[in-house]
Parts: structure tokens; sequence; C-alpha cells
């Protein structure tokens, strides 16, 4: 199953934002990626999964090897900032709703 | 899960407005806004004072579990009609983003649905943009506070 990933929770975590940063500069292999990390090389894989299947990054095959580019066009969509704060309170109105349903069951 | 709720801020505006529908009565909505044992409850904050009335004042504090106050907020309610609207002005203190006004409207929709919609006004243009990505700097702040626990538990 593909489950839909939140671009947001995708860069909340701070190895996923050194990747994009490592990206950024130039394309590049999941080996020259992983060598930059003391992680484990599949939770490297697993960390450009996500990114790949929130189209942070997209990829090119060039040869036999994998190249990683980052997708500037979903940068943008992350970087105008108006989806955290609508889900802040998207989560505050959803607790609201479950507490007053509560209430008027008494 | 589809987000019900929406926000509209044009560019280079100084100004927000929220909307959400609620499958609720208007009196439960309302009354969920106007009452301080309610409102702790859904904002994850204390609520030290709401006088729910013209005049009224208001005071938000959060503290974490060493008693630290982490968030503190206040404010004055200027208008406060029963099921109908509250406005009310909105500073969270020590923090550079100045006062903002917010106009909340109610609206009966069915006896079981209501709408909110909250039109946020602040000092600036520069004030509203810092306040839309809060939440965006806290999510990084918090992954960073994981990382580092998870870190120092490694050593």
């Amino acid at each position: 199953m593909l489950t839909r990933r939140d671009v947001f929770q995708a860069i909340a975590d701070p190895t996923r934002r050194a990747i994009l940063l490592l990206v950024a500069s130039q394309s590049m292999t999941a080996g020259a990626i992983a060598a930059n990390f003391d992680t484990a090389r599949p939770t490297v894989s697993k960390h450009l999964q996500i990114l790949n299947e929130c189209e942070l990054l997209t990829q090119e095959l060039n040869g036999r090897e994998i190249y990683y580019h980052i997708n500037a066009k979903k940068m943008k969509e992350v970087s105008d900032f108006i989806e955290p704060f609508r889900n802040m309170w998207d989560d505050r109105f959803n607790k609201l709703e479950a507490i007053m349903k509560k209430h008027k069951n008494k | 899960m589809e987000r019900k709720t929406k926000i509209h801020a044009e560019e280079g505006k100084q100004d927000l407005t929220i909307t959400r529908e609620f499958d609720l009565p208007l009196e439960l909505l309302f009354k969920a806004n106007a009452q301080a044992e309610i409102i702790e409850q859904w904002m994850g904050t204390k609520v030290l004072k709401f006088e729910s009335k013209k005049q009224g004042g208001w005071q938000f504090e959060t503290k974490d579990e060493k008693g630290n106050v982490v968030f503190s907020a206040n404010g004055v309610i200027h208008e406060f009609v029963l099921n109908r609207k509250i406005i009310r002005t909105f500073e969270m203190d020590n923090t550079p983003f100045g006062v903002q006004l917010e106009v909340a409207e109610f609206e009966r929709i069915t006896d079981d649905s209501s709408r909110l919609q909250i039109h946020a006004i602040y000092e600036s243009v520069a004030q509203r943009d810092q306040v839309l990505k809060l939440p965006f700097a806290q999510g990084i702040n918090m992954a960073h506070n994981r990382l580092q626990d998870i870190v120092s538990k490694l050593r």
C-alpha cells in the first residue's frame, strides 16, 4: 500500500533535511549520499524513498546509476508555510469537535 | 484524513482568515470558545483567566514538566455576543509578534452543524508571516530535540 506522505513530516526529520541540503548543490547517487552519514545504508535508502514519494526528490537513470535531484518546484510549495499552520488549527478544531460531541451525549 | 480547516492568507496582506465547519450545533461550538474549562482542553494550554464579557480579560499559560513557562498569551475581549461573535485581542508574551485582533463569527448551518470564521488582523505583513511560520519552526525544533535525545542516549 502506498501511503500518502506529508511533505512537512518529511522535512521535520533532520537526516532528511540534511539529504535535501546535500542534493541541492548537485545531483548524487544513493551511495554518495549515504557516504555522508554514519547511519546504516538501508536507513538512508528509506529516507530517500520517503523524499521521493513526497516528490521532494526526483530520480534519473544515468548509465547504470540512479541519480537523485532536488525538485525545486515542490520545495517552493513547502516554503509557503501555510500547511503546518492549517494543520495546527485543524488538530485543535478536531479536538474541540470530539470534546463537544461528548458534551452533547451527556 | 482530509483537513476540514481552511486558511485564507493572501501574499503581502496583514490579515488571514481561518474557516471551519463543525458537526456541532451552534450553541455547543460557541460554548467551546467561551468557557475556560473547555478552551483549555482543545487549545492544549492552561486557561488562567477567561472573562466571557465585553471588556473582559483572558490569559493562557503552558508549563513544561519542570514547571517552566513555555507559552503565555493574553488579551482583552472587545465584544461578546452570545452564539454570534467574539472580538478579542491576542498577544503572545515575550515574543516579537505584536498584538493581533481576532474577530470570531459563529454561524448556524443546520441544527447539527455550524461554522466558525476567525478573521485575524496583525500589526504588519511581516508579523503575520512570522506567526504563519511558527508551527513550521516548532516542528523543526521538536525534530532537533528528538534527535538530541536519541544521540545523548547513544553516548
